[in-house]
């Protein structure tokens, strides 16, 4: 039992580190338009940076530097093929941010499972 | 109480985020649930959070001014401007975190709120509106802490009973 304890706050440990780790990276990441369209685009298919920068109205150099946040941020991965580099998306990763969300998500599912209590109650007490 | 519609929608792009709930109760209660303070305390804050409304006058141009407290005591203050209420259909606020003397931390996020009755059921929209993705991501930072108090709460819940064993 109380290993099971033991694992139960570890894991709570475990979960804060996490989200520590994914406010610096993946919020930073989705903070800027640019990036949020770049994944975008790249969630269709694998681009290159040229053919990404295509899309822009800005310099190829701005895209790079897009680019490599994302990448820094696990958010994108890079194939070489050939002399090219292809970008495409990490969906897992992605997938990380709607878990959080799904905190959020929680509180209010909690929070109207107290709201049905507190109405059935008042009804009892007007009946 | 599972059978009742919940959909909770959030679109990262738009920073906004939108609510459906379906409640069991005629409408003009669910109304009175969400606009006075004596019920809204009862139930706004996440178990083991409890609300406490500290000012409220329900008009145009009013506030609710109210903290969430942690069982430990710490409070978490907000501030909910009241800017548009046509009564029992849709109420409108601006809502800001706050310090606790009432000064908002601005950005802020526009809530809007929807009722509607179909056979003495009640059904809540609810669509919030970040005024940047920073103030959503704290928005959800303070979701996740209280979720996580909640799981912290289970646990010492849970501890005198492995105790006894």
């Amino acid at each position: 039992m109380r290993n099971r304890i033991v694992a139960h706050i570890f894991a709570a440990n475990r979960f804060r580190i996490k989200l520590n780790h994914m406010r610096r990276d993946i919020f930073q990441a989705i903070a800027d338009p640019t990036r949020r369209a770049i994944i975008t685009l790249i969630a269709v298919h694998a681009m290159t940076p040229n053919a990404i920068a295509d899309n822009f109205n800005t310099t190829r150099q701005s895209v790079s530097k897009h680019l490599r946040i994302l990448t820094e941020c696990e958010l994108v991965k890079q194939e070489h093929q050939g002399r090219e580099i292809y970008y495409s998306l990490e969906i897992e990763k992605m997938k990380e941010i709607d878990k959080w969300l799904n905190q959020f998500r929680k509180i209010w599912e909690d929070r109207f499972n107290q709201l049905d209590k507190v109405l059935s109650t008042i009804k009892k007490q007007r009946k | 109480m599972n059978t009742l519609l919940f959909d909770f929608t959030v679109d990262k792009a738009a920073k906004t985020v939108y609510i459906k709930r379906e409640f069991a109760a005629e409408l003009s209660l669910v109304w009175d649930a969400f606009t006075k303070k004596e019920i809204l305390d009862q139930w706004w804050a996440p178990k083991p959070w409890a609300s406490r409304t500290k000012v409220m006058n329900f008009e145009v141009g009013g506030r609710r001014f109210y903290a969430m407290v942690s069982p430990e005591g710490q409070e978490r203050w907000a501030l909910q401007k009241y800017t548009s209420i046509s009564p029992k259909t849709n109420f409108k606020m601006y809502n800001a975190f706050a310090d606790k003397d009432e000064n908002p931390e601005l950005p802020g996020s526009e809530w809007d709120f929807n009722f509607s009755e179909q056979n003495g059921m009640t059904e809540v929209n609810i669509i919030i509106k970040n005024e940047s993705l920073a103030r959503m991501e704290k928005m959800i930072e303070m979701g996740f802490q209280y979720g996580l108090s909640a799981t912290l709460q289970q646990l010492s819940e849970l501890l005198p009973t492995l105790e006894n064993k």
